[in-house]
């Protein structure tokens, strides 16, 4: 049994009241609750108050605009997967959220919430018990690493799959905080900081997901994960074609997903030279599961995979 | 700490409760109602043991607060009656061994058959890859929810039935 702390629960009725709780100290976002709740339990979090977004109707909405699809924060992830123009404009994106956790997750989890993913590290999401016996660490009450000898900067790992889909589609983060909305590409939303990794307050609310929708442009999105269902990745793959042009981006390795540089200079046809140069720029943490030497000759793998399945896409049928 | 009363629909019942903000759906149900055949396994959303049926939508109890569950309908394993396709399909696959992923395998089988009617293998084995049974093997599980789609299944006659299980004290209402 795994009791929650205690806290006053606030179902607010409109974006405006949502922000005031917010405001207040100590408070936090519960959305789907899959990934706030397990940490809770396992006294990670001790908020004061949780603000539930669960009444606010306008941000469960997928709208096709003419140059974006606009997606509302409170999407299910099983919504986000099966939508017909998901999958059709942001193929990754429908990919990423369709393999997060299990069916039952991605029918409570939303996209916003997968979004703003709390990161994972081995020394990290453990009970209260676990952790007081290695003495805390950076991310959470104390003052040393595990995974970096001496290291002063939390590593732990996005392990969100709708991060590096959402990056590779150069969506737009929607924003909205007390002095208004702001917009930040979902490429600058995500830092290097394990401790934190998402580039907004904690008394701004993500409201929605814009992803561009760009003619002829196909996306892919691989998962490296032990079994095929409920695990965090172990490798987070989204690639996006515009032609010959590709973009690759790699989660799960530490705080911020990479994009790959050597790719950018690349043709789409080269896949192997792409898959290399992901290889070569991708250097697993050994903080997550799975053996770290794996992980990285695998980072060839899934691109080649990723990009594969997109350039099939792309072809026009015959 | 503070009681919140709040009124949902438990099994078609409109029921009344007085529940904690950090209590979850799972342990209201279990320790306030004594609905026990909803079973806590994990209690961090692993296992799936826990599953219940949320506006007809499979869910995980353990992670869906209950306050959060105001004015909403939860159907849990007791809706099942002792008569029951399913549960005779699970009874001749042997489906169930320790029993302990069984109510929330029963769950999702029954969300699932309520969308599709003859679900395909494929789509049992999805729709049941968040459960974990540590017993059986998922093959008699998948088979058992399959021949329900197929109607090969009939539910058991009176004489066949197992004596009722003992209560542990009725659902307050």
């Amino acid at each position: 049994m795994l009791p929650l702390p205690e806290f006053t629960l606030h179902s607010p009725r409109t974006i405006d009241e949502a922000l005031g709780l917010l405001a207040k100290p100590g408070a936090m976002i519960i959305a789907g609750g899959t990934d706030l709740l397990p940490n809770m339990k396992q006294g990670l979090h001790q908020p004061e108050h949780v603000v539930s977004l669960q009444h606010l109707a306008e941000l469960r909405a997928i709208r096709v605009e003419q140059k974006v699809l606009v997606l509302g924060a409170m999407t299910s992830l099983a919504e986000v997967a099966e939508h017909e123009d998901v999958r059709k404009y942001a193929t990754a994106l429908a990919e990423a959220a369709g393999t997060v956790g299990g069916p039952h997750h991605r029918r409570m989890g939303t996209l916003g919430g997968n979004l703003c993913l709390d990161t994972r590290c081995r020394y990290y999401n453990q009970s209260q018990f676990w952790r007081s016996a290695l003495g805390f660490c950076l991310k959470k009450d104390g003052e040393v690493c595990h995974v970096v000898e001496g290291g002063k900067k939390c590593v732990a790992a996005a392990s969100n799959d709708t991060a590096a889909a959402a990056i590779a589609l150069e969506a737009v983060l929607v924003i909205r905080g007390a002095q208004g909305v702001r917009r930040v590409a979902a490429g600058e939303f995500f830092v290097a900081d394990g401790a934190r990794n998402i580039a907004i307050a904690r008394d701004e609310l993500l409201v929605a997901l814009e992803v561009p929708r760009v003619a002829k442009r196909v996306s892919a999105y691989e998962k490296l994960r032990r079994r095929g269902a409920i695990d965090f990745p172990l490798l987070s793959v989204a690639v996006r074609l515009d032609g010959s042009a590709v973009e690759v981006v790699v989660s799960a390795l530490a705080a911020k997903p990479r994009r790959i540089n050597g790719a950018q200079k690349l043709a789409a046809t080269q896949v192997e030279a792409i898959a290399e140069a992901a290889a070569r720029e991708c250097n697993p943490m050994p903080n997550i599961d799975g053996d770290v030497a794996w992980r990285k000759q695998m980072v060839r793998v899934m691109v080649k995979r990723a990009l594969v399945r997109a350039i099939g896409a792309a072809q026009p049928s015959t | 700490m503070t009681l919140i009363p709040i009124t949902l629909t438990i099994n078609g019942d409109l029921t009344q409760v007085a529940v904690h903000a950090s209590q979850t759906l799972l342990e209201v149900l279990r320790y306030e109602l004594r609905l026990i055949g909803t079973k806590q396994g994990c209690d961090k959303g692993d296992c799936g043991a826990c599953t219940v049926l949320l506006d007809g939508e499979p869910v995980l109890g353990c992670l869906t607060l209950a306050l959060s569950c105001a004015g909403r309908s939860v159907t849990t394993v007791e809706s099942i009656p002792r008569a029951d396709p399913l549960l005779e399909s699970f009874d001749c696959h042997g489906a169930g061994q320790c029993g302990f992923c069984t109510p929330g395998m029963l769950m999702t089988a029954k969300g699932l058959l309520a969308k599709e009617k003859k679900p395909s293998r494929d789509s049992i084995r999805a729709a049941i890859s968040g459960n974990l049974c540590r017993c059986t093997g998922y093959g008699p599980i998948v088979e058992a929810i399959a021949a329900v789609g197929e109607g090969t299944v009939q539910p058991a006659t009176e004489e066949k039935l197992p004596p009722p299980l003992p209560s542990y004290g009725a659902p307050r209402k």
